[in-house]
């Protein structure tokens, strides 16, 4: 089963048992990617802390 | 099969850094290493690195023998001088200088600041970049090296000129920081220690030469307007290259992702490094001192369409030596990658 990265389009394997929440990060991109659901199979960026170097 | 190399110009940064990687290039056996300052002595004795790897003595140009293929390593300006003796000693050139990289003599008198010394044969030189020039590397009898921060530039933008996002209609200004490496082994003024430790010092700003070099790469896609901006920074080894321009209206993250795997995914050597966050996030020269890889990446704002195309590489490895060695795999019909997988070190 694959799903394809929201934030670049790669193109990915999923872990065989795969887990609603689990997240996933993407080879090409490195970002973390949340397993929404399985049927349908949905993900989206999982929430992530970001640097902010100029406050 | 096996290849037996001579290097003239042994003794400066890049033919150390040739004899680096042919010293362990498993269809190479380098049988002479000429330099005219360092003749008599013991090949470790200069690069102390290789004590134990070899047993080489420098020795004169003028005692070269025949062999299969001659690096030239020499300073600018002196491979032009006697390419007609070393191409008797050898069917196989490649030249690491810059005597033998552009095509056109009066391009190369404007950026030089003199006359070809022997112009009939730049257009029998291949430009050593294999990510533009392959095809007529592998049957190229003579190749010329690269320009280190050239291929910096070229490689940063080379995907989006190449999709078309790129066009000769606007600049192509590239901020290019640089090594102390870059200015060879012989001490100056500028890399005397106290004066050049802790610096980001402007270089050259504007009309370097290697501008040239990028113009020529990306002449089959439009006469593009290169600018260079040269700063030496705190590095020994290693060019970052950000190249600032804006790109077509619309244009969205996955487009250049698009892009980047089309003119990349096949290529060995060249890597693309874009991440959302994180220390890594963009290309690093730092992590590929001693490699031959160049990374590439962007930083992209959609809102404005401004974006900046980058590069990181070694300028003694993927900027010259490594890329010699690439060609030279090349032109043997040996696998393009012997010799030059090793991946460098972290931290």
């Amino acid at each position: 089963m694959t799903i394809e990265c929201v934030e670049c389009g790669a193109e990915l394997s999923l872990p065989p048992n795969v887990l609603v929440g689990e997240i996933l990060p993407c080879s090409d991109c490195g970002v973390e990617l949340e397993i929404l659901s399985l049927e349908p199979l949905q993900v989206d960026l999982a929430p992530q802390e970001m640097e902010d170097w100029g406050e | 099969m096996t290849v037996r190399v001579g290097i003239i110009g042994a003794s400066g940064y890049t033919g150390g850094e040739l004899l680096r990687l042919l010293l362990s290039h498993p269809q190479v056996e380098v049988i002479q290493a000429a330099s005219e300052s360092s003749a008599g002595k013991y090949v470790y004795q200069v690069h102390p690195h290789l004590r134990g790897r070899s047993a080489l003595r420098f020795t004169s140009r003028d005692t070269l023998q025949p062999c299969d293929v001659l690096f030239l390593a020499m300073p600018h300006g002196q491979a032009q001088q006697i390419i007609n003796r070393c191409a008797d000693l050898a069917p196989r050139i490649i030249d690491l200088s810059g005597d033998f990289r552009l095509r056109d003599f009066d391009v190369y008198a404007r950026y030089y600041g003199a006359a070809h010394a022997a112009p009939d044969w730049l257009r029998r030189f291949v430009y050593g970049l294999p990510e533009l020039y392959r095809d007529q590397l592998r049957s190229a009898h003579y190749a010329s090296g690269v320009g280190c921060n050239a291929t910096a530039a070229t490689l940063a933008v080379w995907a989006a000129v190449k999709a078309g996002l790129l066009t000769p209609d606007q600049p192509l200004i590239a901020d290019v920081k640089v090594g102390s490496s870059e200015g060879g082994n012989t001490p100056t003024e500028g890399s005397h220690h106290p004066a050049r430790a802790g610096v980001v010092r402007p270089f050259q700003l504007t009309g370097h030469r290697h501008e040239a070099e990028v113009r020529q790469n990306l002449a089959a896609c439009g006469d593009f307007d290169v600018r260079l901006a040269i700063t030496s920074v705190e590095l020994v080894r290693g060019v970052a290259a950000a190249v600032h321009v804006t790109l077509p209206a619309g244009l969205t993250e996955r487009d250049l992702w698009k892009a980047y795997r089309d003119a990349w995914n096949d290529e060995p050597f060249v890597r693309i490094v874009h991440e959302k966050s994180g220390i890594h996030a963009h290309p690093e020269p730092r992590l590929l001192a001693g490699t031959n890889y160049a990374d590439v990446g962007w930083d992209y704002d959609p809102a404005t369409g401004r974006a900046v195309l980058l590069c990181a590489l070694d300028n003694l490895g993927k900027g010259a030596a490594g890329s010699a060695v690439q060609c030279l795999n090349l032109m043997c019909g040996f696998e393009e990658t012997t010799g030059l997988t090793w991946g460098g070190m972290y931290p």
